[in-house]
């Protein structure tokens, strides 16, 4: 029981100690710079004071993130699949995948917007775009990768090639799967802010947390703009911690990555 | 008309691709109910001869029949136990166990009924809803040797399947096989580097020789079933090892001392 403990009093201890660390570089600077870096106390009030935007600048950004890596997930998946169909299909197609993850987001965003329109679209697509790649890479590195013998197995047993997919390349391809899953899960609100900072708009019902640090920014208003920092971190986190949870309900019984719990 | 012998090899040959041939001018025969031990230097083709059998590998010359058939066509008479247990990490023993009846599309029920029947035959009974991880060395090679039996089959293939266990574990096990076999009656071939595993289980040895892989002698062991831990202090079982050892030792001192 003392290591749940242990795990939860560690990180908690190194946020307090980062918090007094911040809290005393703010302090050592001379009052007419203390602006560029506002005191914890400062970020969070600023937090407070503007929840109502924060929060709907997050639950846009929010959806624009999840519509993008949700739809990234699907296409990345289907994409695997017949990428792990052969060799050549990989050789054929993979520069071009990798050339849509060498295109910096702020080059494609004004394409989107022409696309799409400005807005939520245009930041789904976008966390499309970003969160693409890693899933596509290890999802078919899965693929290619079963073990030998278990293919020979299925072989010997007379496995059709739906059969060899669902019940063995696929399971087998889980880990590998959440290791893009994980990744793309840390870019994509990344990708959907930087969407936004470039293609979002106060149309509608406003923008979203790249939008609103572009306002705050403009108007000097450097506490609320490192409350929007925060809160695009928190929404990392929260997204990261959703895909771990799915990864530990599917692994925990049978993957080394996860610790045994009996023997 | 005599009895069909349930795999007949004639002249086989198999080189991979433009390679060198491992195996050449193998003709060998398993009557119904042999139990066939394979021995040899390492690169003999011990192995390529199972998979032959086994219908992994197509044979590049000669004959080879299961009961009067390809290996394809008599896929539903054959098991093959691998080196390693080769279970999926993510499925339980129960539904390790089923995987070759659930890949031919056997109903749920009747799965679940050969399940049992087959966990109960290698005393994994208790173990039928564990993860493979949480399995022993041992454990896992039964469960692996379950699902062989699961397909009632008429022969199977063991290719090494005890070669990593601990000494005590792989005579355990040898003694499990002879008394599952007393029950379902069928045919083998066992690939083993151990000379005294050979002997102990097998009714006729085959110690093959390599480059290129071929048979060198056949050796019948004429030793009664059921064999038991008192066979293996017995002075005809001794006597047998030693003579194995011996053909074996000449096989590999003709091959060179620095052959593979």
């Amino acid at each position: 029981m003392r290591k749940p403990l242990l795990n939860l009093l560690l990180p908690a201890a190194a946020g307090v100690a980062f918090l007094g660390c911040w809290q005393g570089v703010h302090l050592s600077l001379s009052e007419d710079s203390r602006f560029l870096l506002p005191s914890p106390g400062a970020v969070g009030q600023a937090m407070l004071d503007h929840r109502a935007t924060l929060l709907r600048a997050t639950l846009n950004t929010a959806e624009g993130a999840l519509a993008g890596f949700g739809l990234a997930v699907v296409v990345s998946t289907v994409i695997s699949i017949l990428l792990a169909l052969s060799p050549w299909v990989r050789r054929a197609f993979y520069p071009y995948l990798m050339a849509l993850q060498m295109t910096p987001l702020p080059v494609l965003a004004p394409i989107c917007v022409i696309w799409v329109g400005a807005g939520l679209k245009s930041v789904a697509l976008l966390t499309f775009v970003i969160s693409f790649f890693p899933l596509v890479v290890n999802t078919t590195q899965g693929l290619i990768s079963t073990d030998r013998n278990l293919v020979e197995l299925f072989q010997l047993y007379g496995a059709r090639p739906w059969q060899k997919l669902l019940l063995l390349r696929a399971p087998a391809a889980l880990p590998y799967f959440f290791t893009g899953l994980r990744i793309a899960a840390t870019i994509a609100p990344i990708g959907a802010v930087v969407a936004d900072m470039n293609a979002g708009t106060s149309a509608g019902d406003g923008g979203g947390l790249g939008f609103q640090a572009v306002i705050f920014a403009s108007q000097a208003r450097y506490a609320a703009l490192f409350a929007t920092a925060a809160t695009t971190c928190l929404l990392g986190f929260a997204l990261n911690a959703v895909v771990l949870l799915v990864s530990w309900l599917c692994l925990r019984h049978w993957h080394d990555s996860y610790e045994r719990t009996d023997r | 008309m005599a009895a069909l012998n349930p795999v007949e090899l004639r002249d086989v040959a198999k080189s991979y691709g433009d390679g060198p041939p491992v195996l050449t001018g193998v003709n060998l025969a398993a009557r119904p109910g042999d139990l066939v031990a394979l021995i040899g230097p390492s690169g003999c083709g011990k192995s390529t001869l199972l998979r032959l059998v086994a219908g992994l590998n197509p044979v590049s010359a000669g004959r080879l029949t299961v009961n009067g058939r390809t290996p394809g066509e008599a896929a539903d008479e054959l098991a093959f136990v691998f080196q390693e247990a080769t279970l999926l990490p993510w499925l339980t023993v129960a539904q390790n166990v089923e995987v070759p009846l659930r890949l031919r599309g056997v109903p749920a029920e009747e799965r679940a009924e050969a399940r049992r029947k087959v966990l109960e035959l290698v005393r994994l009974t208790d173990r039928a809803q564990a993860y493979p991880r949480q399995l022993s060395g041992g454990q896992k090679m039964r469960v692996s040797l379950a699902r062989a039996l699961i397909v009632s089959p008429k022969i199977i293939l063991l290719d090494e399947p005890f070669g990593a266990l601990d000494e005590m574990t792989r005579e355990h096990l040898n003694e499990e096989l002879l008394g599952i076999r007393q029950a379902t009656g069928w045919t083998a071939f066992f690939v083993t580097h151990s000379v005294a595993e050979a002997v102990f289980l097998s009714n006729r040895i085959v110690v093959m020789a390599a480059n290129p892989g071929r048979v060198h002698a056949e050796i019948a062991v004429p030793l009664p079933y059921p064999r038991t831990p008192e066979t293996r202090v017995s002075r005809a079982y001794l006597d047998l090892v030693a003579q194995v050892s011996r053909v074996l030792r000449s096989v590999e001192d003709s091959a060179g001392p620095f052959a593979p």
